[in-house]
C-alpha cells in the first residue's frame, strides 16, 4: 500500500492520450470552478466567501497532516484535494457555521478519501461524503438557507457564521427557501430564467446553472471530463420528469425546472464525473448517469427530502464497481468477450 | 513454583485476556449486534454490558460444571437452553428495576440469547476448562465487553447529546450531532475505536519487534 514500495506503476483506465497528468487535469477543473465561486460570492456575499475558504483550507490541511502522519510526502501539489475542498464548499449552505464547515472538511478528506487509501482509491466522492455527514449530523443547519442577493450581504455577516465550536447556531429571522423546497412544501414554481442565472437561494455554488455548464463545456472541450455522464444524467432527468409532467402538469414540476433547480447541475457536471468513483467504460458511464438521473427524479418527486442529488450520486458511486464488473470490454486481440 | 506457574493455576491470565488482549469487541469483533444497536447512550451501553456479562458468567459456570454430563451431539442446544434461562432472568430483572431502561433496550435483551460471544465462550472455553477458569474467563470477557460498550456509548452520547450518563457536560446551546445517535453513528464510532486500537497494537509490535499471537 505504501507509496515507497512501488516498483512498477500501473495506471488504470481511462488512459488519456493527451499526456495530461493528474496535476494538469485537476488544475483545469479548479479553473473551471473559479467563475462559479466568484458568482456565489456575488450572490451570497461575505459569508459565502468565508464558507468556501474554510472548506478549502480545512480539506487542504487535513490532507497535509494525514500525509505527513503516514510518513509520505504531502500530496497537496496534485490539486485534487483543492477540488474536493472547493466542491465541498460549494455544496454547503452559505451561512453554515465555520466550525461545522471545518468538521465536514476533516470528515470529507479523512474518511471519504484517506481511509480508502488516498487519491485514486476513494470509492465515493469525498466532497459528498463530507456533506452527507453534515446532513446527517446537523439536519437543521444544513437546510437553513441564506437569502440570495440580500441588500447588506457584503457589509453584515449572518450571526450563524462565527458560532463558537460545538454551539448551536443562531439564525436571522430572514432565511430563504430553495426553489425545490418551495415547490415541495408550498407548490410554487420559480421562474426558469432565475434558476438559470442562479439568482435563487440554495447551496453556495449550486445556483448558477449557466456558469457550471460553461465550466463543464470547457473541461469537455479539453477532453478532461467524460461528457457521457452529465449528458446521460440530464437526458434521464429531462425525459423522466417530462413524462410525469405530461401526465399531470399540476402535480409534477416541469422538466426544465427539474434540470436547473437544486444541486443537479453542480452534481452532474462536477461531482458525478469524479474519475475514480465513476465506471471505466463508456457504456458503463451512460448506465451510471441514467441511474443517477432516475434516482434524482424518484427522490425529488416521491422522497421526503426536497433534494436528492447527493444521495443519488453516492448510491451510484457504490454501484459503479458492479457496473464495471458487468460490462467487461473485449480484450484487445481477442474475438470473443474476454473471459473473466 | 515460578510466578508464571502460579498465574496459570490461579488463572489471572484467563481474566486479563478478555479485558485487553482478546477483548471481545475490539479484538475478536464478536457480538456486534448489541454493540452497534444499543450503544447510543452510556446508560444503555452499561446496562447491556452488565446484562451480557451476567448471562455469560452464569452460563460459563453452568456449562463448565456440566461439561462431563452434556452429550457431545446435543451440546449446542443445551448451551442455548442454559443461556436462554439466564436471559429470561435478566429480562424480568431489568423490567422490575427500570421500565424505561427495559423499553430503551427493547428486543436486544432477548437477543442476548443469540449473542455469538456467549455461545462462543461456552463452546470454546467453558466446555473444556475447570469451573474456576471458566468463571474468570467469563468475568474478564464480560468486563471487557462492558468497557468496550461504554467506550462506544460514552462517545456517542457525548457528541450526540452533549451529555454523559444523562448529565449535561457541555454548557447550554450545544449543537447535538444527530448522526451519532443514529445507527450510522454506531458504525463510525466502532470504526474509530478499532482504528485507534489497531494503531496502538501496531506501534507496540513495531517497538517490541515481534508479532503478537493471533487470539484463538
Amino acid at each position: 500500500m505504501s507509496a515507497k514500495n512501488k516498483t512498477l506503476e500501473i495506471d488504470t483506465s481511462p488512459h488519456i492520450v493527451s499526456g495530461a497528468s493528474v496535476e494538469v487535469i485537476m488544475r483545469n477543473v479548479v479553473f473551471a470552478l473559479v467563475p462559479v465561486c466568484i458568482f456565489s460570492v456575488y450572490v451570497f456575499g461575505l459569508t459565502a466567501l468565508i464558507t468556501l475558504t474554510a472548506a478549502t483550507l480545512s480539506c487542504l490541511l487535513t490532507e497535509h497532516v494525514l500525509c505527513r502522519w503516514r510518513g509520505d510526502r504531502s500530496t497537496l501539489g496534485d490539486w485534487s484535494v483543492a477540488i474536493t475542498g472547493i466542491l465541498y464548499g460549494l455544496t454547503l449552505p452559505p451561512a453554515l457555521p465555520v466550525w461545522m464547515v471545518v468538521l465536514g472538511g476533516v470528515v470529507a478528506v479523512g474518511v471519504g478519501k484517506f481511509l480508502f487509501g488516498g487519491l485514486g482509491h476513494n470509492a465515493f466522492n469525498p466532497a459528498l461524503i463530507g456533506r452527507a455527514f453534515l446532513q446527517a449530523a446537523f439536519p437543521v443547519s444544513m437546510t437553513t438557507w441564506y437569502p440570495a442577493l440580500g441588500a447588506e450581504r457584503f457589509a453584515v455577516l449572518p450571526p450563524s457564521t462565527f458560532t463558537l465550536p460545538f454551539a448551536s447556531p443562531v439564525y436571522d429571522s430572514i432565511s430563504g427557501a430553495t426553489p425545490l423546497a418551495v415547490i415541495k412544501f408550498d407548490g410554487d414554481i420559480t421562474a426558469a430564467t432565475d434558476l438559470l442565472m442562479g439568482l435563487t437561494s440554495g447551496s453556495t455554488g449550486e445556483t448558477s446553472g449557466l456558469l457550471i455548464l460553461a465550466g463543464g463545456l470547457y473541461l469537455i472541450a479539453r477532453k478532461m471530463m467524460n461528457w457521457r455522464i452529465p449528458v446521460a444524467i440530464f437526458a434521464t432527468v429531462f425525459a423522466l420528469s417530462g413524462v410525469f409532467y405530461l401526465i399531470d402538469p399540476a402535480a409534477y414540476p416541469g422538466p426544465l425546472f427539474m434540470l436547473f433547480s437544486g444541486g443537479l447541475m453542480l452534481g452532474a457536471v462536477f461531482m458525478a464525473t469524479d474519475m475514480v468513483a465513476s465506471p471505466m467504460t463508456s457504456f458503463g458511464c451512460v448506465l451510471y448517469g441514467v441511474l443517477i438521473g432516475a434516482l434524482v427524479v424518484v427522490i425529488r418527486l416521491w422522497g421526503g427530502l426536497p433534494e436528492g442529488v447527493m444521495y443519488a450520486i453516492l448510491f451510484a458511486n457504490a454501484v459503479s464497481p458492479h457496473i464495471d464488473n458487468l460490462i467487461q470490454p473485449r480484450v484487445y486481440g481477442t474475438t470473443e468477450r474476454g473471459a473473466s | 513454583m515460578t510466578s508464571r506457574n502460579r498465574k496459570a493455576v490461579i488463572g489471572t491470565d484467563e481474566f486479563i485476556k478478555g479485558i485487553w488482549r482478546e477483548n471481545p469487541v475490539f479484538v475478536q469483533v464478536l457480538g456486534m449486534c448489541p454493540v452497534l444497536a444499543v450503544s447510543n447512550t452510556a446508560i444503555n451501553a452499561l446496562a447491556m454490558g452488565l446484562a451480557t456479562a451476567f448471562v455469560m458468567l452464569m452460563s460459563n459456570t453452568l456449562v463448565s460444571t456440566l461439561r462431563n454430563f452434556i452429550p457431545k451431539q446435543v451440546r449446542i442446544a443445551t448451551y442455548i437452553l442454559i443461556i436462554a434461562t439466564f436471559v429470561t432472568i435478566v429480562d424480568y430483572a431489568i423490567e422490575a428495576i427500570s421500565l424505561d431502561l427495559h423499553k430503551s433496550l427493547g428486543a436486544f435483551i432477548s437477543l442476548i440469547v443469540v449473542n455469538c460471544l456467549i455461545l462462543g465462550r461456552a463452546e470454546a472455553f467453558a466446555s473444556k476448562h475447570r469451573v474456576r477458569h471458566a468463571v474468570l474467563d467469563a468475568l474478564g470477557m464480560g468486563i471487557g465487553f462492558t468497557l468496550a460498550l461504554l467506550c462506544l456509548g460514552g462517545v456517542r452520547e457525548l457528541l450526540g447529546d452533549g451529555a454523559l450518563f444523562g448529565v449535561a457536560v457541555f454548557p447550554d446551546g450545544f449543537e447535538p450531532w444527530i448522526v451519532m445517535i443514529l445507527p450510522s453513528g454506531g458504525f463510525f464510532t466502532l470504526a474509530a475505536w478499532l482504528l485507534l486500537i489497531n494503531h496502538m497494537q501496531q506501534r507496540k509490535e513495531a517497538k517490541t519487534g515481534r508479532v503478537q499471537e493471533v487470539p484463538r
